[in-house]
């Protein structure tokens, strides 16, 4: 009887184990749904060499729905009849999106016509690891020349070549960075909310801190937490995160920890943690933040939308008057940075090639197209003649009560140097930035702060050697 | 016994033993790059030994014992009250399936509830400072014992039902003539408590002990998701299956491999406890 007990309980421990081990790796494929399962040959396709046959299922992996939307809004309608466009999102916090993106082209061989990934989209800190694989096709495979791209920003073409040269990813959107401020504070504490004289008063680092403590006397926070200038000095280092194999801290990301335990511990800052909820509170109408570091994405994709006081889930819609849109204003700050940008690449073992390339050619190199994004998104787009025609324009961004910022944007993207980037960057930039918190909080001293550091990417990335 | 065998051998003993061959390797992904199996002999152990394994075990124990102490003092306490026929409770049946509620939640998503809750701007710190006890808000998850504090309560809440009803079968198992005579003689609730019931569910009792003790060294959802996968402050909430986890999300199986072999010995030496207490068989060899 005993014995039945207990094998009946090892049966039960085992069934439960069993259940509480099922991963949900299957969560990833459950948003692609074939349209028409059978393959059909086009000579389209033969011609460009992406292959005989080809699906009509073209499947598109991202991190958010920035690029939903503005294949949406620009490119939807252009679709070829018959044709499915699959987005497979996965968040990108903890290489999450990087992970799935991997398994996804390791098994590209062997995944049917409509489950292939057909394109997909990559960040700065990244980049270079899909840009010097064999997973990225060379645009000029598909089609894309260098008559194409002959208007875009130089660094966002030369950060998507391989070692030997072939354009291996295209970016609709320039990613400069401005000090994005709020007018009511600006007035309440500087007395002006005129983006030119606000510039005087954080001109460089040390009029930053004057006004800083400005604002704590005021009862405003200067930045709103721990994150907000990490990418002021991380974009301004002086080497690559990572030499050979071997992490080297930069002196600027040592000025990033110091000034940051600085303000924290002077009560600059609202102790938050980028992307959090309390982060994005500040932005909105009962924020006491003055400003944020943001690139135009930031602007248009983050802080309108946090401004609102309605917010648009619930009917509201982005225009002034409501939260405090229109209460912001831009202004390029103490120092020129850039930060993040997206880029698309085709990967290798497409069947839709052709398509790929159109949504390529209509969204990242057409004039008509690019303008209207700007216009209508307040995005920053990788469109010099675009670009320098609307700053000469009578353009105007609502939500920054009415400022033309492009010059500035513009200014800014001509001083970007993207040389300084590893393929590591997304896991370096987030480890340390966990780490420090707890220095900041003060729950540990810098020593142990950068041991977790070390013991976190150790974990993260095994290749590398610490120290 | 076939039916057993075969599916422990197919799904419990072929991994395990190729989770002890996966240790022996140098086994992990460098970006889209592929970098071995190469046998490395007991390298990883060396590794592991070499990292913060004590740092996450002594973590593990100390999350387990904060939701564990509050766990078995409330349960004994309703186990004790709801098998009390004189007490005569009403609802007990409504009140031991309400205990039992928060199991049934997924551990994810009452972790969620729980950081949306205790967040620096959230509806608990709100309250506290709205009831005057709070100047400023409590930044729980950035405090070493407000982060492990929270992940005690959780648990706690979540396995005080299980428990309950758990030792509840055990003190109905007792002989009710044992309580009845001793209230004849005239012994108080305490002497009962101690003298009769705890003496004769002790088995029981050691069982839910080693389970909870092994289900503890398994904690992972609670702080994964409570914490971001951080593991946060000073990665003091880093469970040792978290620490697995970490090894498994960069595909480094061997590192991981290695890890779960100490889990597993762990795990088998605390079992056999089990074990012998249950079939009672170091007693039977003392005492006859």
């Amino acid at each position: 009887m005993r014995k039945k007990v207990v094998s009946g309980l090892l049966c039960a421990a085992m069934a439960a184990s069993l259940i509480g081990g099922c991963s949900s790796k299957s969560a990833q494929n459950t948003q692609s749904q074939s349209g028409t399962p059978e393959a059909t040959s086009k000579e389209a396709a033969e011609e460009k060499g992406a292959g005989s046959t080809e699906g009509k299922v073209v499947n598109i992996y991202v991190w958010n729905d920035e690029f939903k939307t503005r294949y949406e809004d620009y490119y939807a309608s252009k679709l070829p009849a018959g044709y499915t466009v699959n987005f497979i999102t996965t968040p990108s916090e903890n290489n999450a999106y990087q992970n799935a993106l991997d398994e996804a082209l390791l098994n590209q061989a062997n995944a049917k016509a409509d489950d292939k990934v057909d394109m997909f989209l990559v960040e700065a800190d990244y980049i270079l690891k899909y840009v010097n694989s064999d997973s990225t096709i060379d645009l000029k495979d598909i089609g894309i020349t260098d008559q194409d791209m002959s208007k875009q920003y130089n660094y966002t073409k030369e950060i998507a070549q391989d070692g030997s040269g072939a354009q291996k990813g295209i970016s609709w959107q320039g990613c400069p960075g401005l000090y994005i401020y709020r007018r009511s504070i600006a007035k309440a504490v500087l007395g002006t909310d005129d983006p030119a004289e606000v510039q005087k008063a954080i001109n460089d680092w040390d009029s930053f801190d004057k006004t800083a403590e400005k604002m704590k006397e005021k009862g405003y926070f200067m930045v709103s937490g721990f994150d907000d200038t990490y990418r002021t000095f991380s974009n301004n280092v002086s080497a690559p995160w990572v030499d050979g194999n071997k992490v080297v801290i930069d002196p600027n990301i040592e000025k990033w920890v110091e000034q940051t335990k600085d303000y924290t511990d002077k009560g600059y800052n609202q102790k938050t943690i980028l992307w959090a909820a309390e982060w994005a509170a500040g932005q909105g109408p009962e924020g006491k933040v003055f400003g944020y570091f943001m690139p135009a994405w930031g602007v248009d994709f983050v802080m309108a939308g946090n401004s609102l006081e309605k917010a648009e889930a619930d009917g509201g819609k982005q225009e002034v008057g409501n939260g405090c849109y229109g209460d912001w204003a831009a202004t390029i700050g103490p120092e020129s940075y850039n930060w993040g940008g997206t880029w698309i690449c085709a990967a290798n073992g497409t069947d839709n090639g052709d398509i790929v390339a159109d949504i390529m050619r209509t969204i990242c190199c057409d004039d008509a197209t690019m303008k209207k994004i700007v216009e209508e998104k307040n995005d920053f787009v990788n469109n010099k003649t675009v670009m320098e025609e609307l700053a000469k324009s009578d353009y105007k961004s609502q939500f920054l009560g009415g400022q033309n910022p492009l010059q500035m944007y513009c200014d800014a993207a001509a001083k970007i140097d993207m040389s300084k980037i590893s393929p590591y960057d997304q896991g370096l930039n987030e480890e340390l930035q966990t780490a420090m918190h707890d220095y900041f909080n003060g729950t540990v001293d810098k020593d142990t702060a950068m041991k977790n550091f070390y013991t976190a990417i150790s974990e993260k990335y095994p290749d590398l050697k610490i120290e | 016994m076939i039916p057993f065998f075969s599916t422990y051998f197919i799904f419990s003993f072929i991994p395990l033993v190729n989770t002890f061959y996966n240790s022996l390797f140098e086994n992990y992904r460098s970006g889209l790059t592929q970098i071995g199996p190469n046998f490395v002999g007991l390298q990883n152990y060396i590794s592991i030994f070499q990292s913060d394994l004590l740092k996450y075990l002594g973590n593990t124990m100390i999350l387990w014992i904060i939701g564990f102490i509050p766990q078995i003092i409330i349960s004994l306490i309703l186990a004790v009250w709801f098998a009390d026929f004189r007490l005569r409770l009403k609802g007990s049946s409504f009140f031991k399936t309400i205990i039992y509620m928060p199991n049934v939640i997924m551990a994810a998503s009452f972790a969620m509830l729980f950081f949306a809750l205790f967040s620096d701007d959230g509806p608990m710190n709100n309250l506290l400072i709205n009831l005057g006890i709070l100047n400023s808000p409590f930044r729980f998850l950035a405090t070493v014992w407000g982060t492990r504090g929270l992940i005690g309560l959780m648990n706690f809440m979540m396995w005080f039902g299980n428990t309950t009803i758990l030792l509840m079968a055990a003190i109905l198992g007792v002989d009710s003539s044992l309580f009845e005579a001793a209230s004849i003689d005239g012994a108080k609730s305490l002497q009962i408590f101690t003298k009769i019931t705890m003496p004769t569910i002790k088995p029981i009792f050691i069982y839910v002990l080693i389970t909870s003790l092994i289900g503890g060294l398994q904690m992972f959802d609670v702080p994964q998701v409570l914490t971001n996968a951080k593991g946060s402050p000073d990665r003091t909430s880093t469970t040792l299956i978290m620490f697995l986890n970490n090894h498994l999300y960069s595909k480094n199986y061997g590192m991981a491999g290695a890890l779960s072999v100490i889990l597993f010995v762990i795990t088998a030496a605390l079992s056999l406890v089990v074990f012998f207490v249950l079939t009672g068989a170091g007693k039977r060899r003392g005492g006859k």
